[in-house]
């Protein structure tokens, strides 16, 4: 499906290129891009929001506690509602779960884990659908239709069953004993695994275009091999919109990543992620405690709607039929 | 046109064939299933005849013969954790998620019509704005935690509906359904809501967008030219132009509901096949998980076909053009 016309890269260059080009850092200044982001104060917002999290997740250990060192750990301050209710303590701002583990600091260390997970499924998914798209669009014939129909195959289920079955079949392979690095690798095989069709599908389309324009036709008559064609002369040409594509994935991959781990099929409690504390919460929903899962789950929306909120206006300012 | 249908049909039976081979793989080749049925304590010469009688050392392509064959009959062998077979068992919590998707898709398709055409012609005003940050919030908020949501607001501070299972059921024949009792209506509220929400954003502005579009075109204007009521361009013209793209994703939706009832039918503990469905991941409950991959596969595959044959009696231009259009 070749949806859209291919488009100029994210930093294209608006006027003539003066002599000498300019750095980088000036070309990114003078885009397009970056005007429409300074006129759009939601996207703005948006990113600093991601941004936000994006620190908040790197300095997760200022944090007021480690929740994940037993010996600061006191059952005696388990399940404290947050702070500005009448039971509340110091300086457990948002209250204690079931262990006495201080609800932000765990916020934050499962932000670290769910943003880690997000970005690399994001990063496997959509190394492995450029490499699958340039392949199947640059080569053609067999290998094209052979990728084509499997991407068919698997966009008949939704992303969520594909990684639910993948990392089912894989923790049924590897026993119960694995470590939390590997369920964390499952995790971003399998969410990598379901989103890679998109990526591949797009390229594929731009590829078809690019290949028969004349710098592939040069690149080709000065002899140069078809991956060092594919990979540094066409590859800068297709990879506009996957940039789009790839911000939106990071949303779905942290939601996928947060289903997985809510049905208990993701991150365990010794290693939560947000998902998980939403799930460790939801037992104690009806006894009251609303906070455990609530905070979490404020978190996990919050970040999902400013991610998406970032990957809407990308999509439309890379996109030149609406400019 | 012939030819067409032909080859869609023929693509349709390539994937079934391939989702069928990914099931056997599952079933043959994540771990043993001989120890699946055999005790502990089982001596090496029973194990061997136990493997022989199941056909195991047979050359894998006449396996999978065999599988797709049985398959095709409705045998899906026997479910390791409730040692029944897989099919009743799918048989039996069927009703339940089909109820479940059919509300959520109606619930997506009303109030997702009306809300999108409500923000495409209100365009500029609170009333949309609102809108469209509402159904912002509803694509950004995973389906598990809408359901704790609600549970928590409807269920526990509120005590209005129930917040887990179907409630009574009546019995009929072999479908058990829960839109006959009082009960059994109120339990569908809150997960047909959970299930849907995403989808109705999703018709919400597909709606709103489709109606943009149409209103800027010159039939619409020349309508408009003629003095017809705005209601009648509105409604008779503009959304029934529409619904074409609407009730195509609507229906290609009608599978991944069905997928996704999974994470709606475990918060809610409902009773239907992708609370079966998750039980059967957790526990390695290879029969369940193959069977559950083929059954969605089969819906999928059917729906999209039927929405391209579909497309080719409804849209003249399809049939002229090439095949490849599809």
């Amino acid at each position: 499906m070749a949806s859209s016309p291919p488009l100029p890269p994210a930093s294209a260059p608006t006027a003539v290129p003066a002599v000498p080009a300019p750095g980088w850092f000036v070309r990114a200044l003078d885009s397009d891009t970056w005007a429409s982001f300074r006129r759009s104060p939601i996207a703005m917002a948006a990113a600093a929001a991601t941004l936000l999290f994006f620190l908040a997740a790197v300095f997760a250990g200022l944090g007021p506690q480690d929740p994940f060192d037993p010996a600061q750990l006191e059952l005696m301050n388990s399940r404290l509602p947050p702070i500005w209710s009448a039971e509340g303590q110091q300086p457990f701002l948002l209250g204690t779960d079931d262990q006495g583990r201080d609800i932000l600091s765990a916020i934050l260390h499962g932000l670290r884990v769910s943003l880690l997970v997000g970005l690399l499924g994001v990063l496997f998914s959509a190394t492995l659908g450029i490499v699958l798209g340039l392949l199947a669009g640059y080569l053609g014939g067999y290998v094209d239709a052979l990728i084509m129909r499997i991407a068919d195959v698997q966009l008949t289920f939704p992303a969520i069953l594909i990684a639910l079955l993948i990392d089912g079949v894989v923790k049924s392979i590897m026993g119960n004993r694995i470590s939390t690095s590997a369920i964390l690798s499952v995790l971003v095989f399998s969410i990598g695994l379901s989103f890679w069709v998109q990526y591949a599908r797009t390229v594929r389309g731009s590829v078809m275009v690019e290949k028969n324009k004349d710098y592939v036709q040069a690149a080709r008559l000065i002899g140069l091999s078809s991956p060092a064609i594919m990979l540094r002369h066409v590859q800068p040409n297709v990879i506009g919109p996957v940039y789009a594509i790839a911000t939106i994935n990071f949303a779905l991959a942290i939601i996928t990543e947060a289903t997985l781990s809510f049905l208990g099929s993701g991150m365990p409690d010794t290693q939560p992620s947000l998902g998980t504390l939403i799930r460790i919460g939801n037992r104690y929903l009806f006894s009251g405690e609303w906070w455990i899962a609530i905070f979490p789950g404020a978190v996990l929306a919050g970040l999902v709607l400013a991610v998406n909120l970032l990957g809407d206006w990308l999509r439309d300012a890379l996109n030149p039929r609406l400019r | 046109m012939i030819a067409f249908l032909l080859r869609r049909i023929l693509q349709t039976v390539g994937v079934l064939l391939a989702v069928g081979i990914i099931a056997f793989s599952m079933f043959r080749f994540v771990g043993d299933p001989v120890n699946q049925i055999v005790s502990i304590d089982t001596p090496y010469a029973e194990r061997v005849a136990i493997r022989a009688s199941l056909g195991l050392d047979d050359p894998v392509p006449i396996q999978i013969l065999r599988y797709l064959g049985r398959v095709a009959s409705g045998d899906f062998g026997i479910s390791y954790q409730f040692r029944q077979p897989v099919s009743a068992l799918l048989a039996e919590r069927l009703p339940a998620t089909l109820e479940l998707a059919f509300c959520a898709t109606v619930f997506a398709l009303g109030f997702g019509i009306v809300l999108g055409v409500v923000s495409a012609l209100r365009r500029g005003t609170t009333l949309a704005a609102t809108l469209e940050t509402v159904s912002l919030v509803g694509i950004s908020l995973p389906t598990f935690l809408i359901g704790i949501l609600l549970i928590f607001l409807f269920s526990e501070t509120l005590h209005w509906l129930p917040s887990f299972g179907r409630g009574e059921t009546v019995r009929i024949g072999g479908w058990t359904t829960g839109f006959l009792t009082e009960s059994g209506l109120r339990a569908l509220v809150l997960p047909s809501i959970t299930l849907g929400l995403f989808q109705m954003t999703l018709v919400m502005r597909l709606v709103r967008a489709e109606m943009l579009e149409v209103l800027r075109t010159d039939y619409i204007r020349f309508a408009r030219a003629r003095g017809l009521h705005t209601r009648a361009i509105h409604f008779g013209h503009a959304l029934k132009n529409t619904l074409i793209p609407v009730i195509t994703i609507a229906g290609l939706q009608l599978g991944s509901v069905i997928a996704f009832s999974i994470i709606t039918e475990t918060v809610f503990q409902w009773p239907g096949m992708g609370f079966l469905f998750l039980q059967a991941v957790q526990n390695v409950d290879i029969p369940i998980m193959a069977a559950y991959l083929l059954l969605v596969a089969v819906i999928f595959v059917t729906i999209n076909l039927a929405v391209d044959i579909l497309y080719t009696v409804v849209d003249p231009r399809l049939q002229l053009s090439s095949p490849r259009a599809g």
